[in-house]
């Protein structure tokens, strides 16, 4: 059996929040918890969608961190900033195309989801995964998942030009190879930009 | 510069990333030349930092020099001692007159580790009773026991049956 691997697949998560609440749990970030839980589409329905840290090959977080804060583990880990060396400049949160990293102002350092590294590395499950009730957040073999689900798990992504590649898999249709995400024009005016039903500012002034 | 080419720019290997690497190994690398310059510029710094210590009282205590009474000449008899604070309150002292009427002075405090010296009449040296020190009389020189420094000594004046202490060498 090979390595275990993380999985997410977006459209099992019913938002119960239990992912949320185990992370705050994990003795690394003791309190704080570290997962995105998203709305999909607000408007119209009631999905959520777990966001963790993706832990990219290539980590543009690391990258962008003008203080060396931000390290991979041999296993592809990415960590959270290491607290002498974090500025708070806030450049991996606007860096990174997932939206994983945290600003925390109270304690003026950035941290992100490490995968519960005390647990992963010993090749315990992250917290998230151990409570996930309806299998969205899944830390299990790259043969379990295949046997036991219907999409396939890919970790290949495009942002515009950007190929990045993950350590964390997201389960897709069997037909999709690579998620292709288009990049907005930065700088553009409002009236320019798409328009989008669900953004939350326009739907704020709806009401 | 259009966009192709500062993407290609930002995704060459830049030389200032081998010192500042991502992964966790790189960054806790330490060459054998790094282990080198440490431990050569760490110990310069351990010699220069005692050779400073070892010098240091020479430049900081310069002893000090008002007169001051300390007591009539009469009150000191041979083979006898007597205790004074000089310069300040707080620094201890013995006056001895040894058994051929010479007058000598010390700092009380034994060098070893700062318990009060006493005069020992029988061996006519100073004593500490702490860890069985003894300096001499003559120049208050370590001669038995812990202590590997003399004491410090106090300079005395003898004029018109007076004893004045003088100054106190550093």
């Amino acid at each position: 059996m090979s390595e275990a691997a993380f999985f997410i697949d977006y459209s099992r998560c019913i938002g119960c929040e239990a992912c949320v609440n185990a992370c705050a749990e994990c003795d690394t970030h003791r309190g704080t918890s570290m997962i995105h839980l998203e709305t999909i589409e607000r408007r119209d329905s009631v999905q959520t969608a777990p966001q963790i840290c993706m832990h990219c090959e290539d980590p543009i977080c690391a990258q962008v961190c003008p203080a060396d804060a931000i390290k991979k583990t041999p296993d592809g880990v990415v960590q959270s900033s290491l607290k002498p060396r974090c500025i708070g400049c806030s450049n991996c949160v606007l860096s990174c195309p997932f939206g994983v990293p945290k600003y925390l102002s109270s304690i003026d350092q950035m941290m992100k989801c490490d995968m519960c590294y005390d647990r992963s590395s010993v090749g315990k499950k992250p917290m998230c995964a151990t409570v996930c009730p309806s299998g969205a957040l899944t830390y299990t073999s790259m043969e379990e998942i295949q046997r036991t689900r219907q999409g396939i798990p890919i970790n290949s992504w495009k942002f515009g030009k950007e190929e990045v590649k993950t350590k964390v898999y997201v389960m897709v249709p069997r037909e999709v190879e690579r998620v292709e995400i288009g990049l907005v024009q930065i700088n553009a005016t409002p009236l320019a930009l798409p328009n989008d039903p669900y953004d939350v500012a326009l739907m704020l002034e709806e009401m | 510069m259009n966009d192709q080419e500062t993407y290609t720019a930002c995704k060459q290997d830049k030389k200032w990333r081998d010192d500042f690497p991502i992964e966790w190994e790189g960054d806790n690398y330490v060459s054998r030349r790094e282990m080198v310059k440490f431990l050569t510029l760490g110990s310069l710094f351990l010699a220069v930092a005692n050779w400073l210590m070892a010098f240091a009282p020479r430049f900081l205590r310069r002893g000090s020099h008002n007169r001051q009474l300390l007591g009539l000449s009469d009150d000191l008899r041979r083979n006898g001692s007597a205790l004074f604070r000089y310069p300040t309150a707080k620094d201890l002292c013995i006056a001895v007159r040894t058994s051929e009427g010479k007058l000598v002075a010390y700092s009380q405090v034994c060098t070893h580790l700062s318990c009060a010296v006493i005069y020992d009449k029988t061996e006519q040296s100073l004593f500490c009773p702490c860890h069985n020190g003894r300096f001499n009389l003559e120049h208050g020189a370590p001669i038995a026991g812990p202590p590997t420094r003399p004491l410090p000594r106090i300079r005395l004046e003898e004029s018109d049956g007076r004893i004045y202490v003088t100054e106190r060498e550093a």
